[in-house]
This record gives C-alpha cells, structure tokens and sequence, in this order.
C-alpha cells in the first residue's frame, strides 16, 4: 500500500478530473480516489456523482456492490487471507481461522488500535503454491500459521 | 557478461523470487561477476520456483527451488557456468515435465522478457499478426473457425464463430474485450500469461479487431491480480511505442486502441454481461440474452468478448495454420489447453498439452499425486462450479464433452487435488456459500437459492442424523431449482459441486452417519 493522504475535496476533485474523460469512468475514478484517500470519504459520493453527471443513488449502489471498496479507513497494514479452494486443500481453511483468531477480528473488519485491516479474498492465482495472502498488496504463498505471523508483525 | 532469468511472475514472487534476484545482484557483485538479472515469466513448475536459470553454452540450465541464502553457495558452485549443485535441475528445454508438454498459447511464457518487444519478435512473436493483416478480414475469420478454437473461458463456444457474428454486425463502432477476470479459484493461466507474454493477448487482440473491424479494446483484468495490471499496461505503453497498437498498426492502415479496466473485487463481473456493465461504471450485473453481446455488448455495440487464452492462442493458430492447430486434440476439443494444477498437488503449475489428456495423468503423472503424499480423495475440474471427481473416475479424458459425459465441466481448466483429510461435506457447504456471497442478485433462485443451501447442508451436517434424509430431499430440490431456475451459469451450476459430492461421496452428506445404513438405503439420490 502506498502511502496515502487525508481527505480533501479540493484534492478529490483533481483526481475524478484526471479520470473523468474515458469511456465508463467510474470505476477509474471510484479506484483512484481510493487509492489517493485509502478509503472512499462519504463527502466523495456528491462529487462523484456530479462529475460524472449520475445520480448519488448510482454511485452508492456501485460502491456497494464491489467489495474492493471501503467506506471506512482500513488499518496500517492490510492482510487478505485467501478462500479458495486449492487454499482449502492445503489448509486455507485453518489459516483463514488462525488468521481471525490471531488479530481478534472477523473478516471484513480492523482492529481495534486501528492496525490491521483483515479481509477474505477468493483466490489470487496462487493456487499452485497455496495456502496463500496478500499482505500489505505483497503475495505471499506456501504459508501456515507462523509464516502469517511473522508477516503481520510489525 | 552472464544472463540470469529470476521470475518475476506473481506465484514465483509469493515465494521469494524478488529476495532471490536481490541476493544474486549482490553476492555476484561482492565476488566481481558480471550478471544481469531478467526477470522472466514462470515456465510454470512451480514446486520448483523460485526457478533460476542462467544462460550457459550448453542453453539455459535451472535450479530451484532456490531460496535467498541458497545463492552464494550456489555462485561457489560455478552457477554461472551452469555449475554442479543440488538444486541443479539441468537445461532447462530437456526436463521431462516439460518436455513432454506441447507449448502452443504458452510458447513464450517464462522464455522471454516479457516487456522487451525485441525478444518477442526474436521469439516468433507479430508473426500471427503480420499473416492477418495480408489477409482479407473475412479469412482471418475463417481461420479462427476453421482451427476449431474453442472459447476458454469456460462455456466453450468456437470463437469463429462468436466472431463472424460481430464482423457482420452493422456498426461503425465496435469494440474487443478480453475477459481477464479469471475468478475461479484454481486457475491461473491467464495472470500467468499476462505477466510472462503480454505481447501475446495484445497481438490476439489486434488480429481480433482487425477480423471484425473493431477500433478499440479493453482488457477487464480483475484487481485481484495488480501484478498481471501493472505488466499489461506496460506493455501496451510499449507496444503503442512499437507500432503494434494505435494508428497504422505495422503500416496496415488499420488502427486499434487498447486499454486496461480493473474489476473491484466481485467474481460475477466474469460473467461476460457482468463484465460489460462493469466496465460500463456500473454495479456487475447479468444481462438478458438475447440481444448477444456480438450484437449489442459493451455501450450496446457490437462486441467480441473472448477469454485471455482464447486470444492469446489466436496469433499461433493465425501463424501455424488453421489445419496444423486442429490437428491435436480430441473429438470436438481441437488444439491445446492450459491446464492449471494446483492444490494438494506434489508438482504444481502449467500442463500445457493436447485435450484428450487424462485426467490421472495430470495429476498422478504430471502432478506426482499429492503435496500431503496421502491418496487423492478428490479433484476439482473447472473451478468452483465445476464438480468434485473422485479418484476413481481420473481416467477421464479432458476434453469439453468427455468431461460432461460425466457430470463434470473442464471450465477455465482448473484441476484442484484433494487428499483423503478432505471433508467433502465441507466442500459442498462452500460451494453454496460461495455462491451466497458472490450472486449479482438478479434472479432468485440463485440470490435465495444459495443462502438456503447453506442452511440446509448445515442442518445436513450438524443436525438430527433422523432428519437427513428429509434434509437430503430439500437439498435436491434446492439444487433442481437453481440448475433450472438461473439467469446465469453463477446459480445454474453451483448445484454442480453440490451434486457431486452427494453422488461420490455420500457418506460425508448424504448417508446419516450415526444411524447404520440400512440395506439399499445408500443415501444416493
Ligand atoms: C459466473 C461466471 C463467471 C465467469 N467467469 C469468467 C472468467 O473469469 N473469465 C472468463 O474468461 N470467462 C468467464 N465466464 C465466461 C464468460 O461469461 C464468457 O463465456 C467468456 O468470457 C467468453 O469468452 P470465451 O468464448 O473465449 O471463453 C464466466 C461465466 C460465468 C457464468
Ligand atoms: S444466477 Fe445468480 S449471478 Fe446469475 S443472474 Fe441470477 S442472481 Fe445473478
Ligand atoms: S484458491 Fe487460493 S490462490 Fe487460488
């Protein structure tokens, strides 16, 4: 992850700008606010939807139909434990529970000190060196409980 | 000056490839070795990888897998000459697992560097679209069709014939999208492709635009994969630079502009409909069929949508020879197909190889059985809507309609090894709350369909051993209904996994497992 800045609008507007002009911006532009911000700021979704000409009801309902979104600031570090199958065949499944009870969080959710952001993700294409993550955006295979570990440490 | 190849593929990386090549710049440099490190794709052994290989007299030798404090010990032991070592696999062209392959769509993959536009055309590449842009664009067609190129995203359609209905299509603008959203887990072909050959889809995708008179394309490349985002869009920065994108390709009068989309995180947007309203900015929903995408698709255009190989095998077929291409195969699946091994699988990666492979000798001969080295339980083909096959059926031969002879599918070409700790009743839990979690939400036998599954096969599993077969019935029912009931292959084929385990394994969720059977009360439906 990148580092990233505190919400502003004046900031926000540049980047819709840069992005406004493709075919079908809005996931382009939806990614790069969150990439800049971390998060998409609830004051985004007027700003958004007036630049692209939408509806706030239009960009609302995309950013939550994608689970790549945030609404809220994730952690520090972000892990993403994968779900998939040839994860669970080489234990994917007790990686995914460690990985919970470890941090203390369900999927989806940040710790408390506002730490780690922890999320599920169905497959990264790392199924032939499985069980695998992201960690921080970073691959990461052929892991088990220690190895995740070692990693999430600061 | 000595050439050492470091992948620089995603499955390579998870394992520490980049720790590798930064210990070889600097153990060569403390000893006074002249090295370059190139970071290639992965020939796809990936039980090997971090793979190195270094450019000797005698061709490229590998080692592997090297781990960072492997590589003094490995440059003491003469690497750069392709030395002795216990990592040494020897050249790399004459390991049997790879030679036994036939390399038609992965040709390049982990050969060359995949940005370098100069390797790719020392290494055959632009000769496909070289051969296309003399020819009419009805013939390139009629190549395609002609080659029995099937889709390999999952449903199989022959992409001639896909493309012949967008060529005829009256519209001055039509667009050619590549669906690189590969969502099933298992399958990882395409990121593969896309961060070893890039140059490869790009050229299929020209020669694609240039059969149907398309002006522009994108690559739907899920987010997922940013390494697989970050090379292709480097390398249609290079190709433009090179004449092989924009205005005037290679001097042919025909223009084509390309660009990359990245999804958000939802397995439907692989859904070609899905994918369209997606890259459209809106929320990833199906569509109705008809009107067909060919016919009015993306901005409700004309619109060929392929998978990643599909166009990635389309300059090779244009090159070789639509006859030479169908000459392998079998039965109706012609040419090669990408299989992906993965799991509990002791040799892991890529079999490229004719259809008409086994099923066991993928995973016994190719794969080498098991990582856990316990017996194969089960196998996954076609990610997660395809079915569980159990060891007994491996004889199967992989093509298209061999597999659905017996209730499976080949799909994207993915093939999951489980071992006998597998719980199979777990297995068929996940599939419907896979589903659950990933519907669009259209069409209720998949949105409700799903969540009930999950519920049902729990009461199933954790319930009243008394109540199973009653379960069991509903179940079945829940299953009927969302097979027959579906918009989409989302909610009509996760009953596929479902079944399967019912039907294979019954003792792990059809049988009740404390009350003893009683005679011809199996459980099987
Ligand atoms: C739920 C669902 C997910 C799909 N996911 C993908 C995918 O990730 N990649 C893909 O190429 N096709 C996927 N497909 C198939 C596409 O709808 C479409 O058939 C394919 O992209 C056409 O290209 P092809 O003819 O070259 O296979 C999916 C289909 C369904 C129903
Ligand atoms: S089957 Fe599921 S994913 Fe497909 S259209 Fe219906 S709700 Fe959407
Ligand atoms: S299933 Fe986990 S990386 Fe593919």
């Amino acid at each position: 992850m990148g580092a990233v800045r505190a919400w502003s609008p004046e900031r926000a507007g540049e980047v819709i700008a840069e992005h406004a002009g493709v075919r079908g911006p809005l996931l382009p532009v939806l990614h790069a606010l969150q990439e800049e911000f971390g998060y998409l700021h609830p004051d985004a979704v007027p700003l958004v939807a007036k630049a692209l000409n939408l509806s706030r009801a239009d960009v609302h309902g995309v950013i939550t139909f994608y689970s790549d979104f945030r609404t809220q600031p994730p952690g520090r570090r972000t892990v993403a434990v994968c779900r998939g199958e040839a994860c669970q065949s080489r234990g994917g499944r007790d990686l995914a529970a460690h990985a919970q009870q470890r941090l203390g969080v369900p999927f989806g959710a940040t710790t408390p000190d506002g730490e780690v952001t922890l999320d599920q993700v169905f497959c990264l294409g790392l199924c032939s060196v499985a069980p695998a993550a992201l960690v921080d955006g970073r691959v990461h295979g052929r892991l088990d409980a220690g190895a995740l570990d070692s990693l999430v440490q600061p | 000056m000595t050439t050492v190849y470091v992948p620089g593929d995603s499955a390579a990386r998870a394992v520490g490839a980049d720790e590798v090549a930064l210990a070889l710049e600097s153990e060569a440099a403390l000893r006074g070795l002249p090295v370059t490190v190139v970071r290639n794709g992965s020939r796809g052994m990936h039980w090997l990888e971090p793979f190195v290989e270094v450019v000797t007299g005698d061709g490229r030798v590998g080692y592997g897998p090297v781990r960072p404090d492997d590589v003094a010990g490995l440059l003491e032991a003469g690497l750069l000459d392709g030395g002795e070592h216990p990592l040494r696999q020897g050249p790399v062209e004459r390991i049997e697992w790879l030679a036994g392959q036939q390399r038609v769509t992965f040709a390049r993959v982990g050969v060359v560097d995949p940005l370098s536009t100069s390797d790719y055309e020392a290494h055959g590449g632009l000769v496909g679209l070289r051969a296309a842009l003399a020819m009419a664009p009805s013939d390139v067609v009629a190549a395609v069709t002609d080659s029995g190129l099937r889709g390999r995203g999952g449903a199989g359609f022959p992409a001639g014939i896909k493309w012949r209905t967008v060529a005829d299509a009256p519209s001055s603008v039509k667009f050619v999208c590549a669906n690189a959203d590969e969502g099933d887990s298992g399958t990882f072909a395409d990121r593969m492709l896309m961060e070893g050959d890039p140059f490869t889809l790009i050229e299929g995708m020209v020669i694609a635009a240039y059969a149907v008179g398309a002006g522009e394309g994108y690559v739907y490349i899920r987010s997922e994969y940013p390494d697989a985002v970050r090379t292709m869009r480097r390398a249609i920065g290079a190709a433009a630079a090179a004449g092989w994108l924009g205005a005037d390709i290679l001097g042919s009068g025909f223009s084509f502009d390309l660009q990359v989309r990245v999804g958000a995180g939802a397995y439907i947007c692989g859904e070609e409909t899905a994918m369209l309203d997606s890259i459209e900015g809106k929320r990833g929903m199906v569509r109705a069929k008809p009107p067909l995408p060919a016919i009015a698709g993306l901005f409700g255009r004309p619109t060929v949508i392929n998978n990643v190989l599909t166009l990635a095998t389309v300059p090779a077929v244009v090159a070789q020879g639509a006859e030479a291409y169908a000459a392998s195969g079998v039965g109706r699946s012609r040419g090669t197909q990408v299989f992906q091994l993965a799991g509990n699988v002791a040799r892991g990666g890529i079999v490229e190889t004719a259809f008409g492979v086994s099923l066991a000798e993928l995973v016994e001969g190719y794969g080498g059985g098991t990582a856990s080295g316990r017996p194969v339980k089960a196998v996954q083909v076609g990610g997660p809507l395809g079915a569980y096959v159990p060891a007994s059926a491996m004889d199967v031969a992989m093509g298209y309609e061999e597999l659905a002879a017996i209730g499976a599918m080949l799909g994207h070409g993915g093939v999951v090894v489980f071992d006998d700790t597998a719980d199979m009743g777990q297995q068929a839990r996940f599939a419907m709350e896979f589903c659950a979690e990933e519907s669009c939400g259209k069409c209720t036998p998949c949105r409700i369909g799903a969540v009930r599954g999950v519920e049902v096969i729990d009461r199933i599993l954790v319930g009243p051993p008394e109540r199973r077969a009653d379960e069991l019935v509903v179940l079945e029912d829940l299953c009927e209904l969302m097979a027959e009931g579906s918009l989409c292959a989302m909610g009509g084929l996760t009953p596929n996994p479902v079944r399967s385990v019912i039907r294979h394994f019954p003792g792990e969720l059809g049988a009740p497992l404390v009350a003893p059977a009683a005679p011809g009360e199996t459980g099987t439906p």
